[in-house]
């Protein structure tokens, strides 16, 4: 069973962005980059499914810049078998729908017969681009996913989709596109060997017209990036706990009218 | 610009539209008269009901586009999109708006790549400029702010619940229904059950007013039970930060942050969270923010507006007395 599992680069979650000179994207310098938390647990999802059922290969893809060959060294350092990348200054500014269209060409090239992401990416945090491929291709899709089970006949999956209030057990004909949500997994921290194992793995270049893909004006475009504004200063209650409390529930309910 | 301003109706699953509807019938209301469009709410349902149609106009729909079918329960994403992108696709309305709920986040990201136009996920405000419309979309799970806008209408977006205001209700409005016919495509998936959660009593975490959330400070999970306590008597939802869900105290559908959820309650009070940036980028832009923490130097007092330092376990259980005195008069 042929599994691909899109990936994307984003800056560590305790990496204090900065806005660009440009002020449309985020200052590079001393960033710290890592593959988006969401997408770690898809990855080790596909590696537990190949493991289960002792055959198949798991293909890692991302669309980004050169350093993004990181992220996949990361992903085959884990396990996954080969990766493929993205890589082209045609897509510097590719909108959610660019990168679907773009993941989707390369998926039906490769015609796995499942495809993993993470709920979304933490740098635009957008959570589209599974669905959106899904679309493109024409597959059936689930999104936050907390359990899996591949039919041993591979030709469906159950799931279970995070909803309100609880979870969606859904029986899905392959092939698909499944989100995973933070619970589907606990991602393995690669090893040495792993480590040592990925420098001889392939990264395959793959470029906007080695997919067809011609050119295609975005869909969206960034006016601007922003700070957040300033919070008012705050109050420290200080004194007695008892009297600290009193105060705070009488100013949450008198000044903030928040109670 | 004038044109239709859609929302899509986000239901109880039993025919009752829910509050965040309002807040995006609200919304649309605002900018339809900036800019001289409508409001019409489309709303896809195995089974509507009279009462809701009535809650629909109240909240400033004129017309309720409504597709009433049973096979559009339980929401699938490769069906409901097929069926409002033919509706689209005939009445071409100027924007389409969603809440940012399990199904209405699957169904304009679907709905976006059938239409080939752009999505702003998760916008949390809006402006018209020289007749275009600009969305603010909180980036780096709100460490930043980005203003993005399309190339092209429709315009497809999501709003944040809990964010945008709600119309004063108009009594009595009645809004037109139209039952459009449009094709219902045959779902690959089957719903196999709904495994409900164990009902807390207590509101869902991102729809809450207001929030009370514990960190590594509560020291094991059976401290919960003090948050819960207080939670109960001001009707809060309760949160935790990731260190509480990685250390296995809470279930991940409770953690506040970058990798877990983000609110913007009316009231988020912190107990036990020193304030990491990925906690903050969670809950910063709750209207009041109230810390208690032992660590005069946590983070979290940066971007409070009330601080307590001090012991949670004194501080809480006295602020739930507190608040039981006030609230029982």
């Amino acid at each position: 069973m042929k599994i691909v599992v899109a990936v994307k680069q984003v800056p560590d979650t305790a990496t204090q962005v900065k806005i660009g000179a440009d002020s449309k994207g985020i200052d590079p310098a001393g960033i710290t980059w890592i593959v988006s938390p969401y997408d770690e647990f898809a990855v080790e999802e596909a590696l537990r499914v190949k493991e289960k059922r002792g055959d198949g290969e798991v293909v890692v893809v991302t669309l980004g810049p050169e350093r993004a060959k990181e992220a996949l060294r990361t992903c085959l350092a884990m396990g996954a078998d080969r990766a493929i990348h993205l890589n082209d200054p045609a897509w510097e500014a590719a909108d959610s729908l660019a990168v679907s269209r773009a993941l989707a060409a390369v998926i039906r090239q490769e015609g796995p017969q499942l495809v993993f992401f993470g709920r979304q990416a933490i740098d635009d945090d957008m959570g589209a681009v599974s669905t959106q491929v899904a679309e493109f291709l024409g597959w059936p899709c689930a999104s936050w996913i907390m359990e899996e089970t591949v039919a041993a006949d591979a030709s469906s999956v159950r799931v279970a989709r995070q909803v309100e209030g609880g979870l969606e057990i859904f029986d899905i004909p392959l092939p698909c596109v499944l989100s995973a949500q933070k619970g589907l997994n606990e991602p393995r921290y690669p090893t040495l060997k792993g480590i040592m194992g990925a420098k001889k793995k392939e990264i395959r270049d793959v470029k906007a017209a080695d997919l067809g893909l011609g050119a295609d004006g975005p869909r969206l475009s960034v006016v601007a990036l922003e700070g957040l504004p300033p919070r008012p200063p705050g109050r420290i209650l200080s004194g007695e706990p008892a009297a600290a409390a009193k105060e705070l529930v009488r100013s949450l309910r008198e000044d903030a009218k928040a109670i | 610009m004038a044109g239709a301003f859609w929302c899509i109706v986000e239901d109880d699953r039993a025919g009752r539209p829910k509050k965040v509807t309002a807040e995006l019938l609200g919304e649309a209301t605002r900018l339809a008269r900036q800019s001289g469009g409508h409001v019409e709410a489309v709303w896809l349902a195995d089974k509507a009901s009279e009462d809701g149609l009535k809650q629909l106009g109240e909240w400033g729909a004129v017309r309720v586009w409504l597709l009433e079918d049973a096979a559009l329960a339980p929401f699938r994403s490769e069906v409901w999109t097929p069926a409002v992108a033919e509706l689209a696709g005939k009445e071409a309305p100027q924007a389409i708006f969603g809440a940012v709920t399990s199904r209405q986040r699957e169904l304009l990201a679907r709905l976006a790549a059938r239409l080939g136009v752009g999505l702003a996920a998760d916008s949390v405000a809006f402006r018209v400029e020289d007749g275009k419309l600009i969305a603010t979309r909180p980036v780096y799970a709100g460490k930043l702010l980005s203003k993005i806008t399309w190339a092209k209408p429709p315009w497809l977006a999501t709003l944040r619940p809990n964010v945008f205001k709600a119309e004063e209700p108009k009594a009595g409005a009645v809004p037109a229904v139209e039952r459009p016919s449009v094709a219902i495509v045959p779902s690959r998936m089957t719903l196999v059950e709904r495994k409900e959660e164990v009902a807390t009593g207590l509101p869902e975490l991102t729809e809450a007013d207001v929030v009370v959330s514990g960190g590594r400070g509560l020291k094991g999970p059976e401290n919960f039970v003090i948050l819960e306590e207080l939670a109960k008597v001001i009707g809060a939802a309760v949160g935790a930060s990731r260190a509480a869900v990685d250390a296995g105290w809470r279930p991940h559908r409770f953690q506040i942050g970058q990798t877990g959820r983000t609110i913007s309650p009316k009231l988020y009070m912190g107990f036990g969270i020193s304030g990491a940036i990925q906690h903050l980028a969670g809950m910063r832009t709750s209207k009041i923010i109230v810390a208690v923490n032992k660590d005069p130097e946590a983070p979290i007092f940066k971007i409070a507006d009330y601080g307590i330092v001090g012991d949670l376990f004194e501080v809480a259980p006295l602020l739930t007395q507190e608040f039981k005195r006030l609230l029982e008069k």
